[in-house]
């Protein structure tokens, strides 16, 4: 019995324990802290400037957050745009390119643009389906809404609409496809050019990754163990629904 | 036989009974040479009774040549005159673990060296709690000499032009001042003055309310201040006021503030009504400011966070 019979109790262990036989190197103040990695992976990427939807993935979530990209589900974002000026990244803090005017510009003009952008995408989506649209099996994927390209692809959009219109500022909601980021940019970029004017973009939110919304976000105020494993628990059925409808 | 010296020692290749065998007791060898304290604690007084201080010795085997300098005292005779010295000084009895952790090196240290220093501490008119809430809280504090200690106060004084008191009072604060790096400090000093515009006797003021202005990032600072004083519009004698602000997470004050512009409250100026300071801005808790200053629920927050 090594009897280390010292006037101060130790911090770690409960005064009037008697001191242990043998070795004391097990207790923590002399190995350090059990655990020191936990697994994690992040799903579909959010640049820095962008906010919103960031889904993440605990030890086996891992694996169903790579089954999940499989299945290529649409993300949905809200973009923010402002005309007047261009710039070269697109967005509104980059450097100015040009200045234009834009009072000629109205909600129909630009509703007009987005339906454009609309069909020539919708036709992608089709070619990168590897689907004959005459064929009945089409008809019915379609029904379904599960006309994907199940491969790569370039960037798809599959909906496109205004939601907010008070000169110079704008905002859409996109529904998207193998998208970045700085792609819905470049878009709001190209809006500008096709009204005869310039754009930039000034906010670019997802509101929805797949399966995950914004009501299933958790803010920065509950990111605490409790309302990270509610959270998981609340989105499981959902995720096995999904999985199971693609692979079926 | 007739004499001791004349009886041969046994040879270690004799034979021997099974009893006699089984009798030997044989450790394995402590090893020479080993990365951790983990090998040598079982047969270490010294380091079994740090143990039982409440020292982390993995955090201080880590440390440069930490571990070493542990092993080669002994506890009798030179670690325990340190750690009554120290009691002297004031650092608590539960402390003296965390203390040791972060400074293992003092347990090397002079005795002599040590009550000189302390001792000029105390020439200067320190209190002895304030004394020893200051090792308490810079835990080298005591490893310097006390020259550098003097030019320190010095520069301090000097730098900030305050009184012998006011100078007393911030290092008794913030005692870290005495021990890190003194470039770092300068910078900051000229980021208040030059790029921030704040003028010397507001410089001051913020200081003497704010020690912790002096360590803190000089990225953080510019940027705290541009959100601030460009985007609010806070102008500077505010801030001299409240600089504490300056503390806080620039992610905080921007969503607050965001919340309140939203909301239509964001008024930061005490000559309108409604006014909101920015000390009830940055240092309520979240449930109370949303209640109390933004009168809205946690519930209408966390959803117009959600839309940032």
């Amino acid at each position: 019995q090594r009897g280390l019979a010292l006037g101060t109790p130790a911090t770690g262990g409960s005064p009037g324990q008697a001191p242990r036989t043998g070795s004391i190197t097990v207790s923590v103040a002399v190995r350090g802290p059990r655990f020191r990695k936990l697994k994690i992976g992040a799903g579909h990427r959010l640049d820095v400037k962008a906010s919103g939807v960031f889904v993440l993935g605990i030890g086996h979530g891992n694996k169903l957050l790579t089954d999940l990209y499989n299945c290529h589900l649409t993300k949905v974002y809200t973009v923010g745009g402002l005309f007047g000026k261009a710039t070269d990244d697109f967005s509104d803090t980059g450097n100015l390119v040009e200045k234009t005017t834009f009072d000629h510009i109205t909600r129909e003009k630009l509703e007009r643009i987005l339906a454009v952008i609309q069909g020539t995408n919708q036709k992608a989506l089709l070619m990168y389906s590897n689907i004959d649209m005459k064929t009945q099996e089409a008809y019915e994927l379609a029904v379904k809404g599960l006309i994907r390209p199940m491969g790569k692809s370039p960037p798809i959009i599959t909906a496109i609409r205004c939601l907010q219109f008070a000169l110079p500022e704008f905002q859409l909601e996109i529904h998207c496809l193998h998208e970045t980021q700085q792609y819905l940019r470049k878009v709001v970029h190209e809006i500008g050019l096709e009204l005869k004017s310039s754009a930039v973009c000034t906010q670019v939110r997802r509101t929805r990754d797949g399966v995950f919304t914004v009501d299933d976000a958790l803010p920065r105020t509950q990111w605490n163990l409790r309302s990270i494993q509610e959270a998981i628990r609340n989105c499981q059925l959902k995720v096995e629904t999904e999985l199971e409808k693609t692979l079926a | 036989f007739s004499d001791w010296d004349d009886i041969p020692p046994s040879s270690a290749l004799e034979v021997i009974s099974e009893e006699e065998a089984v009798q030997i007791i044989a450790e394995p060898l402590l090893p020479i040479q080993s990365s951790t304290l983990r090998d040598y604690v079982d047969h270490s007084e010294t380091l079994a009774k740090l143990v039982h201080l409440g020292v982390d010795l993995s955090q201080v085997e880590k440390r440069q040549k930490a571990g070493q300098l542990l092993l080669t005292l002994d506890f009798e005779k030179d670690v325990k005159k340190i750690l009554l010295f120290l009691k002297d000084v004031g650092v608590e009895d539960n402390q003296l673990g965390p203390f040791l952790t972060k400074n293992p090196y003092i347990l090397g240290e002079d005795l002599e060296a040590l009550e000189t220093r302390v001792a000029y501490l105390k020439s200067k008119k320190f209190g002895k709690s304030e004394i020893a809430q200051m090792v308490s809280r810079a835990p080298y504090l005591l490893l310097f000499s006390v020259e550098r200690l003097d030019n320190r106060l010095g520069f301090f004084k000097n730098e900030l032009g305050l009184s012998v008191k006011k100078t007393k009072d911030l290092v008794i604060r913030l005692p870290r001042l005495l021990t890190g790096k003194i470039e770092p400090v300068k910078e900051n000093l000229q980021v208040c003055q030059i790029e921030l515009g704040f003028q010397r006797n507001e410089i001051q003021q913020i200081v003497c309310k704010t020690p912790k202005i002096l360590t803190a990032s000089k990225k953080r600072l510019k940027q705290t201040f541009d959100y601030l004083h460009n985007i609010m519009g806070i102008p500077h004698h505010m801030l001299t006021r409240f600089p504490q602000v300056f503390n806080s997470k620039l992610l905080r004050i921007r969503e607050r503030h965001m919340f309140l512009a939203f909301l239509g409250r964001a008024q930061y100026d005490p000559a309108q009504p409604s006014y909101i300071s920015l000390d009830q801005l940055v240092s309520l808790p979240d449930e109370v400011f949303c209640t109390e200053i933004a009168k809205a629920s946690m519930q209408d927050f966390e959803n117009f966070l959600k839309t940032l």
